[in-house]
């Protein structure tokens, strides 16, 4: 049903099936994308799952809930687009999204 | 070309990660993980959260879907080790095979610790450790009216929360003089006393359970002050005890866990051990410790999997826990043992939100943070940072806490 992509701070990227439902959290670890950790599960406790949403995407996406802000803001690497990856379900309508890792998850 | 193989002990947190780091760290032999529970390694946290009162079915959890182990060419096997032969390299397993191995990983976890308290083996007395406790559980919630919760840590307290959400009547009994004793500052366990409280928890501190009651199902718990409270479900939180039992019996050291060094190595170069059950060297605190998290977990399979890929690196990461009560979300970062003072921001005595920071000789080395994501991930960095923030400033909530990590670390006096 489309794809996403992951796109390590190297410039790697890594092309995931998108499957409906899911979180992006979920699709980056079941497919062994480095520099996503997810280590709380998807709760929005850890902040592992820092990625920042490519330009042309961010009204489809959306823009981070307070929570998220208040997870990534402390990261040097934050910025306006920033989002948790576990807070972003995949839909249809995201089939080609881009996303960016940062170098770091805190 | 006979391929070296990687045997991974227990199917839990620490062994997922294991997968994940062997085959980034670029290990392309094989990886049997065996474990007893009948699935793929899944979330524990959320057993005594969401998944107590919720809809969320096991393979909802699964840390990785089964799609990522037939990518990384990983085979999971359903058994339970009964053995170690150091000296032939193999396990043996409860279904009567035995499988070689080049490296051994043991990922054991760690099991409820038990009640020795007559009747303690009642029908209606669940311990919460795994999904098929959680299943028993699930299945006794239509019937349940009144349940007792013994040991107020954040299992039992995080339990009480879930039942109290499906409208129970919950009782929660702890033997210490306060809930979280042992692992918070008496101001924010006088918070969750509050708030347990606030929403209808029988709390009762300072006393211990003498015993159970019932025909065939558990009917009443009896305390040490005499006392009898009714309940038709009882859970049992009062710790864990590691699962040694396979090192020790394979001659290996074990003191609190399983006695690993900073890589995760036990005293046979080719046996490692991760997660609830390893008592590792920790650099940072300059001792050894044996933790119960899943960051924990996850960082010792990182160092084992550098170990094992010959990219060496030690056990560092912070630990750090979370826990979801009511509308609370409590994160942790670092270790308070050995503070010697405690910082507020917020007021715990007021209201659902603040933060307690515990500091040793001025340098911030913990945080508890009640819906306050803010103030941990701050913490996760100043720890690591090493800072000793100035201590008005980490109190005042006009400050903004990104100011305080462009403070330069103060050097020790
Ligand atoms: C209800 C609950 C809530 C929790 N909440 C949090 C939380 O919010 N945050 C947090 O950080 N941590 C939490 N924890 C702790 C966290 O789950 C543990 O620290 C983590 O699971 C440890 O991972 P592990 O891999 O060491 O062991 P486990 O996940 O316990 O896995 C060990 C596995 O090994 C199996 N096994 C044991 N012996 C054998 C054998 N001989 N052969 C085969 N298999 C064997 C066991 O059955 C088990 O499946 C919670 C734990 C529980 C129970
Ligand atoms: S997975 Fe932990 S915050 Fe997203």
């Amino acid at each position: 049903m489309g794809t996403i992509t992951f796109v390590e701070h190297d410039g790697t990227p890594h092309q995931v099936e998108l499957e409906d439902g899911s979180s992006l959290m979920e699709l980056a670890t079941n497919h062994g994308v480095p520099g996503i950790d997810g280590d709380c599960g998807g709760e929005a406790s850890c902040g592992t799952c820092h990625v920042i949403v490519d330009d042309a995407w961010i009204t489809t996406t959306g823009t981070r809930t307070d929570l998220e802000s208040q997870m990534v803001e402390m990261s040097p690497e934050c910025g306006p687009n920033s989002r948790l990856a576990c807070q972003l379900r995949a839909s249809p309508a995201l089939d080609g999204l881009t996303v960016h890792l940062p170098e770091f998850q805190m | 070309m006979k391929r070296d193989r990687v045997i991974v002990v227990g199917a839990g947190h620490a062994s997922a990660q294991l997968c994940v780091s062997l085959r980034q760290g670029g290990w392309d032999g094989e990886i049997v993980l065996v474990g007893d529970e009948p699935s793929l390694p899944y979330q524990r946290p959320p057993l005594s959260k969401t998944f107590l009162h919720g809809t969320t079915t096991l393979s909802d959890l699964l840390i990785r879907g089964p799609e990522f182990y037939e990518k990384e060419d990983v085979t999971f096997r359903h058994a339970r080790v009964t053995g170690i032969d150091r000296e032939a390299g193999t396990v043996a397993l409860d279904d009567g095979d035995a499988l070689s191995y080049d490296r051994l990983v043991l990922c054991t976890g760690a099991r409820p610790r038990p009640l020795d308290v007559p009747g303690a083996d009642l029908p209606g007395i669940h311990a919460l450790r795994d999904a098929a406790d959680i299943e028993a559980i699930r299945g006794t919630l239509r019937t349940a009216r009144r349940a007792v919760i013994v040991g107020a840590g954040y299992i039992g307290l995080e339990a009480a929360a879930s039942l109290r959400k499906l409208g129970i009547e919950v009782a929660v009994l702890e033997v210490a003089d306060r809930v979280l004793q042992r692992v918070t500052a008496p101001e924010v366990s006088a918070f969750y006393d509050r708030v347990h409280r606030e929403e209808g928890v029988d709390l009762r501190t300072g006393v211990g359970v003498a015993g159970f009651e019932g025909d065939g199902h558990v009917r009443a718990v009896r305390l040490t002050d005499g006392t009898k409270i009714p309940a038709d479900l009882v859970v049992v939180g009062v710790g864990v005890l590691p699962n040694v039992e396979l090192a020790r019996d394979a001659g290996l050291a074990v003191e609190n866990g399983i006695v690993v060094d900073e890589h995760g190595r036990t005293d046979d170069p080719r046996i490692f051990a991760a997660g609830d059950c390893a008592n590792h060297y920790d650099a940072r605190y300059g001792t050894r410790i044996r933790l119960e998290c899943v960051a924990n977990a996850l960082e010792h399979a990182k160092a084992i999997a550098g170990a094992i890929c010959g990219k060496q690196k030690p056990i560092s990461a912070l630990p750090w826990f979370w826990s979801d009560q009511y509308d609370l979300k409590l994160q942790i970062a670092g270790l308070s043992t050995g503070h010697d003072e405690v910082v507020l921001r917020g007021n715990p005595a007021d209201g659902r939100s603040f933060a307690c920071f515990y500091l040793a000789d001025g340098r911030l080395i913990a945080a508890d943070c009640v819906n306050r994501p803010k103030e941990f991930m701050f913490s996760k960095r100043a720890i690591t940072q090493e800072l000793s923030p100035d201590r008005a400033l980490l109190a005042d909530p006009d400050t903004p806490l990104i100011s305080l990590l462009q403070t330069p670390a103060r050097s020790a006096p």
